[in-house]
């Protein structure tokens, strides 16, 4: 239950944070840390949550990105409308790579290896196919309206992160308290147990992975509506699957508020790395790599483990 | 309850089962014993549904069962341990029965409660909260039990379960299988330790080498000269009667005279 | 389009580009087989090679071919040091973890290289980058050719180290059963170091092949991860025959993929390919192992 408060301290807190905050800059940030904290929470997830550490996310985030971007530039349907259809083309995506994979018992690097394999796929074939705009991707026609989810100013799409990030908390704290969380701990910690004590791991690993497909192409969604444009690099590339295990890995996997530390303490680094470096490309990201490697070396349950093991 | 019929098992050039039937009556306790790599595990594994034969038939509760997947046949009230223990590591005692408890309860709060209500049983109250990692050899073996116990079986599976284990171990899990037998539960365990079969089991079926070679009461099974033979040699049976034949039962003084 | 003149020059560019990736396969076929780990790393160290041989040639006038000597002792001290002090390190056992770990390193060098050199792309001109050799009436660049005889004398130094050395057998123990190698007496983290430094070496070798008829640039990495991944499963973990079988046909899938559905179509072919092979054939074409490979 306290868990349940903090997360509805702080969407109070963000939610606030309009009210005192007119800067762009800061308001660009705060949404900049939730969208990263969405795409952590897609991943932890599958991988936290259910131990199945997926290398190409990047293949749902693209699908949610591409199909609201197709939707509303080919057939002109509204943006709020795209966003469930999205979603749902996100899902099945997510289904039909773990009904391929899970079936024919893909795990561990097999498993990150297929997930890679499928986000390139995509990515050759979004690069190649007219009805994603090729190579020149597509772009949104600006229209400013909250009515087609173009906020005429920052806080529109604050509250438009937040209630994502929100649905992301709320679906991670349901799995630490429900029969199928319970059930997806147990195929993560050992699948031929949980088999023998009555769980149906395929099915269970498949549902984890649909849901983490659905929140991850939410992202795409929203990645599309806030920087109006989308491209096979942006939506299938390997950046949007490394930046979702960022975050729950320096945060905390299988954690309620891993995703968010994590992603909170990246963009802290990046910004001090971004002031002591000047804007080098790539060095932001040499500080996330050297991150990532130190985490798995000495802080392998992230800064959400160092805090459980100090309040214990 | 259980029935094997002409179970058959071939893993490239060994044939692990040849041949097996044996029949589990409800409410018992029955062993399968036989020497390392008699197929023993692999009985188990076919019975449970981790493994398909490639002849025979299992029937449980009446109805046949060959080749249903483990959590369908967990769901029909089968539950089994593991020889080599896989415990949900980090998770707690109490989150470990849960997932059993979840079975027939798919409230959380509910489960939660039933978990403790086992371990109690099992005599793991007093480390519900503690990690599962951090448990000893017995604890985990303790933990294997009660997990596949909140599962509400009708038939239990235990695979080695004092393997590994102490005799003060042993000698405080002995009630404790029979209480689950007095419960309601039927029993089916491998086990190498002879004590515990001698104690407990009312049937005893022997394997060696993927055969069925004995099958009865404890106190025959003992006496039976196959069941000599398969674990200590081809003639021991003969060399121990002679022997026995040779040397005078002396009273325990006289042995050090 | 089907021309057999065309198709025959596809062919021989797909075995020539096939012999390095077959080179770039087998060392991570090694590493896979000995440390049983997945070096997501393999791409970017390509490139950190692919920029030595540049430096070399750009700062020191040297010849890629003459480069050899240096780049492939100089990767394998780089290799040796890695496994030591970071992938060995971070694994705590558990595959996941080296997985990022690997993932990690080859953030870091990528980005480093992107930060360090720009994302300019390079090339280097030595005497024959242009010239070509007619062969049955297909003109393939000599560089290409060059490289597909390197990489196999390569890949018969590495078999011939394997089945032949005191050294290979060692690697093949450890390859085949750690426990027991360690009973046994050896020292099987400095093995583990060694095969990593191997593995790394090949690419060193595979790099001075590369260039003359490549490019490079801190991105160049990516393209041949995936490749080499689908080589290393295709030819069955572990397997070097496997491996230099499989880096011909992916090197001919691609050509002539390519030549049927454009360049970058044609590479579609072989992620397809891999994941095919994942689900239904994971050990392989020829499901061998390292450890095996004494009695090629």
């Amino acid at each position: 239950m306290r868990e349940l408060a903090a997360i509805g301290a702080f969407a109070l807190a963000a939610a606030l944070l309009p009210a005192f905050v007119s800067s762009g800059f800061a308001l660009n940030l705060a949404i900049m840390v939730l969208y990263s904290t969405l795409l952590g929470q897609a991943w932890n997830l599958l991988a936290g949550f259910g131990g199945q550490f997926s290398f190409g996310h990047a293949l749902f985030f693209g699908t949610g990105a591409y199909a609201s971007a197709a939707l509303q530039v080919h057939l002109g349907v509204n943006a709020w409308l795209a966003l469930p259809i999205a979603i749902a083309c996100g899902a099945a995506a997510g289904a039909l790579v773990g009904a391929v994979s899970f079936r024919y018992g893909l795990r561990g690097s097999y498993f990150a290896l297929v997930t890679l394999a499928f986000a390139e796929v995509f990515r050759i074939l979004a690069n190649s196919v007219e009805f994603t705009g090729g190579g020149v991707g597509l772009l949104l026609p600006l229209k400013e309206s909250a009515a087609d989810m173009q906020f005429p100013g920052k806080a529109g799409f604050l509250y438009l992160i937040l209630a994502l990030t929100l649905a992301g908390f709320l679906g991670s704290w349901w799995l630490k308290h429900s029969r199928f969380g319970a059930w997806l701990a147990a195929v993560r910690d050992s699948e031929e147990s949980a088999a023998a004590l009555g769980v149906d791991v395929f099915r269970v690993k498949l549902a984890a992975i649909a849901l983490s497909a659905a929140l991850m192409s939410a992202a795409g969604v929203f990645y599309v509506q806030y920087f109006h444009y989308i491209d096979p690099h942006i939506a299938y590339g390997p950046a949007v699957s490394v930046e979702a295990l960022l975050g729950p890995i320096v945060g905390g996997l299988g954690t309620v508020f891993g995703p968010l530390l994590g992603a909170a303490v990246l963009q802290l680094l990046g910004e001090i790395t971004r002031n002591l470096a000047g804007d080098a490309p790539g060095v932001s990201l040499v500080v996330y790599g050297v991150a990532l490697i130190g985490m798995v070396m000495f802080l392998p349950r992230g800064i959400a483990g160092l805090i459980a093991r100090r309040s214990s | 309850m259980l029935e094997a019929d002409g179970l058959s098992v071939r893993f490239g050039g060994v044939q692990a089962l040849d041949n097996v039937s044996l029949a589990v009556a409800a409410g018992s306790i029955t062993a399968l014993i036989g020497p390392n790599g008699a197929g023993k595990s692999t009985l188990f594994g076919v019975v449970s549904g981790f493994l398909a034969p490639d002849a025979g038939t299992v029937r449980f509760l009446g109805a046949d069962a060959t080749g249903l997947a483990p959590h369908r046949l967990c769901r029909l009230g089968m539950a089994r341990t593991f020889q080599i223990v896989q415990p949900f590591a980090a998770q707690t005692v109490r989150e470990n029965i849960a997932v059993g408890a979840h079975l027939s309860r798919p409230s959380r709060r509910e489960a939660l409660v039933h978990a403790e209500r086992i371990a109690a049983q099992l005599g793991l109250g007093a480390q519900l909260d503690k990690l599962a990692a951090n448990l000893t050899v017995a604890g985990r073996k303790r933990l294997e039990l009660a997990r596949a116990l909140a599962t509400g079986p009708k038939l239990l599976l235990l695979d080695e379960v004092l393997a590994g284990l102490n005799p003060q171990e042993i000698a405080e899990v002995l009630p404790v299988v029979r209480a689950i037998r007095d419960s309601g539960v039927t029993v089916l365990m491998i086990e190498h330790v002879m004590q515990a079969v001698m104690n407990l089991a009312e049937t005893v079926f022997v394997l060696n080498e993927g055969r069925l070679i004995a099958e009865g009461p404890p106190a025959q099974i003992a006496g039976d000269a196959r069941v000599i033979e398969a674990y200590l040699g081809h003639g021991a049976s003969e060399r121990l009667r002679r022997a026995a034949l040779a040397t005078p039962v002396a009273a325990s003084g006289d042995a050090h005279a | 389009m089907l021309d057999f003149p065309i198709l025959f020059a596809s062919l021989l560019n797909g075995l020539t580009q096939g012999a390095v990736y077959a080179l770039v396969a087998l060392g991570l076929t090694l590493i896979y087989g000995v440390l049983h780990i997945i070096n997501f790393a393999h791409g970017a160290l390509l490139m950190v090679a692919l920029y030595g041989v540049f430096f070399l040639n750009a700062r020191l006038g040297m010849d890629p071919y003459v480069a050899l000597p240096v780049m492939v002792p100089a990767m394998f001290v780089l290799g040796y040091c890695l496994q030591r002090l970071v992938v060995g390190r971070a694994g705590h056992g558990k595959d996941e973890n080296i997985l990022l770990v690997t993932l990690g390193l080859a953030i870091v060098l990528e980005n480093a290289a992107l930060a360090a050199f720009k994302s300019d792309t390079r090339t280097i001109e030595t005497a024959y980058t242009f010239s070509t050799v007619n062969l049955a009436g297909a003109m393939i660049a000599v560089p290409k050719v060059i490289a597909f005889f390197g990489a196999l004398a390569v890949a018969a130094l590495l078999l011939l180290l394997i089945s032949r050395t005191d050294l290979g057998r060692a690697i093949r123990a450890v390859a085949k059963e750690r426990q027991g190698a360690r009973i046994v007496g050896i020292d099987v983290e400095h093995v583990f170091a060694v095969s990593f430094g191997i593995g790394l070496a090949c690419l060193g070798a595979a790099a001075c092949f590369l260039l003359p008829a490549y490019y490079v640039n801190p991105q160049v990495g990516n393209g041949f991860v995936l490749i080499a991944f689908t080589i290393v499963v295709l030819g069955g973990m572990g397997s070097f025959a496997g491996a230099l079988a499989g880096g011909f046909i992916v090197g001919v899938i691609e050509s002539l993929g390519g030549l049927w559905l454009g360049e970058s179509l044609g590479q579609i072919g072989i992620f397809l390919a891999f994941i095919a092979i994942l689900l239904f054939r994971p050990q392989g074409l020829f499901g061998a192992s390292v450890e095996k490979s004494g009695r090629a």
